[in-house]
């Protein structure tokens, strides 16, 4: 197999929140008319069995990264629950390779591998390039090798990357190792200024999918809240209060602020469409709480709803021609969706007594995932499937859940728990396996998980 | 930190006192109880009926005596009331149809005021449904605070959802004090 060598400088370089995702990688394995021979399998009915040992540091200076990546990498592949991943800790007694000619395939075949990465990191000054490559430990034949180029300033970057690329080559899976999430925070706990009441500010907050890296965005000392991405993950849309509540969109990777409500009465909940061009939201401009949707520019706006009792918690069809929200018409919230041009409203819920905060999940799965009250005074987060009408519960009645986010290919719910103390960001796979606390300085809440 | 809040405090406390000493009728100083839990199932509290009788007792007193503060100072020790509800409702009941109407007849003897009335709610609701809830309930106020002959213009309404809680607490007290139409004077 030779090296197929992708130097991605341009794309890893660092960019305002040197968060910048990597454009999808182009599906090389598929042209290649050995596809098949390239999937690492396992024992039949088993799933492959992977390890990724400490990557080579070929410059002094490269050992911490070296490490680091070989941890980041195991974790990202470990995320999506598809592999069997050794762990790090068994791998002890193999001799350790400087080069990938020194592979001691037997070794890891002891172990049971069936597959073993072979990874380098080479530092000059603040450039890093690694070179990963995949071995089949049976065939001890090469199955996927590149190199990547970029900036030494967030390594971790370079380990999301493989588990992604490594993810579509290996099982045509979407991973997610790259997205973000967004969440509102009062960690900086600055006093709120313009009221007498005791009162702090909340930002919103930007980090990786594992919660590395975690950042402030907005700096405006108010309240901002309901933070959701574009579908390009290159612009969020949150409700800022200033102090009349109003819609804002922030170009994260450019520093532009747009305000497309524009103070027309008092605006909140925007969430873009699932192609970007248009954002649905709560308003009260015309004296009721109810559902609108304008395009992204603020342009066209139109009212969805027309009812005395509250209309909030939009959420957009993977389509784009239905949207989800919650209302408390009869008495107590419940989920209803409907067209985008007004047409077949219809009530989702029927068995909660109490629904909220509905969030459609993308396709190929056609489920609404809910905050749903408990037998005592909480919810659990709850995923309805549309083509069943039946409903599983994610969470297990500890504190109380709320804001569930699907992650880009449905597979992982993100949401806020009160179930540690204070309320704090969560992910969960989306049978309820495999909770992961992302959050712990001060209080976080409403994850939005970008594309 | 501690002493300086403490001087604060005692800044503040002269200051109040200064006022009641100088209208030598401390019946006149527009101050109910600081808190107001309104429990829903007790009958309508006696403070509210304080609220009400105060001003209209001694009217001019009690505008020269809010004449004189500052607009933070006014919000600090308001005349304008909290309007409380009960879980899930924006409708305002016996005790807070009371408390409204003591609200309007300070807002009407203050024509140049205006105000913001806040929707606030207990924590036990979604984030989002709250931030509905609140409006409604902010909406409510605002309405009956209208139908009472205070000008629509003066007043703007906001929804603070459960961002705010005023009690920190989790419990019932606490969420009792929390769902709210709380009124906050911009302008004077």
């Amino acid at each position: 197999m030779q090296w197929r060598v992708i130097v991605a400088a341009a794309t890893l370089g660092v960019c305002v929140l040197a968060v910048r995702p990597m454009p999808a990688a182009p599906p090389q394995a598929q042209t290649q008319p050995d596809t098949i021979s390239l999937v690492i399998s396992g024992d039949p009915g088993t799933p492959p069995r992977y390890a990724v040992p400490d990557f080579v540091a070929l410059t002094p200076d490269a050992s911490e990264a070296a490490k680091l990546l070989g941890q980041v990498l195991w974790d990202d592949l470990n995320f999506e629950r598809e592999l069997y991943m050794i762990p790090r800790d068994t791998y002890g007694s193999i001799p350790a390779a400087r080069t990938a000619e020194q592979m001691p395939f037997a070794a890891w075949r002891e172990l049971g591998a069936d597959a073993v990465f072979f990874g380098t990191v080479q530092r000059t000054g603040n450039d890093v390039r690694v070179q990963v490559r995949l071995f089949n430990v049976r065939t001890r034949q090469s199955v996927f090798a590149k190199e990547y180029g970029g900036s030494a300033t967030n390594p971790r970057l370079f380990a999301h990357t493989i588990s992604d690329e490594v993810y579509i080559q290996q099982r045509q899976l979407r991973g997610v190792a790259r997205t973000k999430l967004a969440f509102v925070s009062d960690r900086n706990r600055q006093r709120l200024d313009g009221t007498v009441e005791n009162r702090e500010v909340k930002e919103i907050y930007v980090a990786d999918y594992d919660g590395a890296n975690q950042r402030r965005l907005t700096v405006s000392r108010q309240l901002n809240i309901n933070p959701s991405w574009a579908p390009d993950s290159r612009s969020l849309a949150y409700t800022t209060y200033r102090p009349n509540p109003d819609i804002f969109v922030s170009r994260i990777y450019e520093g532009v602020l747009q305000n497309p409500t524009k103070g027309v009465g008092t605006n909140y909940v925007p969430v873009f469409s699932p192609d970007g061009k248009q954002i649905a939201f709560m308003s009260a401009r015309d004296g009721n709480p109810e559902i609108y949707v304008m395009n992204a520019d603020g342009s066209s706006v139109r009212r969805l709803t027309n009812h005395p009792a509250g209309e909030s918690s939009p959420t957009w069809s993977p389509s784009g021609s239905q949207i989800a929200f919650t209302s408390d018409r009869t008495g107590k919230a419940q989920i209803y969706v409907i067209g985008v041009d007004g047409s077949n409203f219809r009530r989702i819920t029927v068995d909660e007594s109490e629904a909220d905060r509905p969030t459609w999940s993308p396709a190929p799965y056609n489920e609404i995932a809910f905050a749903g009250r408990t037998s005592g005074s909480g919810f659990d987060i709850k995923v309805y499937e549309l083509s069943t009408q039946r409903t599983r519960v994610v969470t297990n009645g500890q504190g109380t859940n709320e804001s569930p986010a699907f992650s880009p290919g449905g597979r992982h719910i993100a949401f806020s728990s009160t179930r540690g103390g204070r309320t704090q960001i969560y992910t969960i796979d989306r049978e309820g396996r495999d909770l992961r606390q992302i959050t712990r300085d001060g209080s976080n809440q409403t994850p939005a998980w970008s594309n | 930190m501690r002493n300086q809040k403490l001087i604060v405090i005692a800044i503040i406390l002269a200051a109040v006192t200064a006022d009641c000493s100088r209208n030598k009728k401390p019946i006149a100083t527009p101050q109910p109880t600081p808190t107001l839990p309104a429990v829903p199932d007790t009958p309508p509290p006696a403070p509210p009926q304080r609220v009400e009788d105060a001003p209209i007792a001694q009217p001019r007193l009690g505008e020269d005596d809010l004449a004189d503060r500052s607009i933070d100072d006014l919000n600090r020790n308001s005349p304008l009331k909290p309007i409380f509800f009960l879980v899930d409702s924006a409708d305002l009941d016996d005790s807070g149809r009371s408390i409204a109407t003591a609200n309007a007849e300070v807002l009407k003897k203050n024509p140049s005021w205006a105000v913001t009335i806040e929707g606030h709610c207990d924590e036990r609701g979604t984030a989002e449904y709250n931030l509905a809830l609140g409006e409604r309930r902010a909406s409510a106020v605002k309405a009956y605070l209208a139908s009472l002959g205070v000008s629509s213009d003066r007043m703007k309404t906001v929804s603070y959802g459960k961002e705010f809680p005023f009690d920190m607490g989790h419990t019932e007290d606490a969420w009792s004090k929390n769902r709210r139409g709380h009124l906050v004077i911009t302008a004077k």
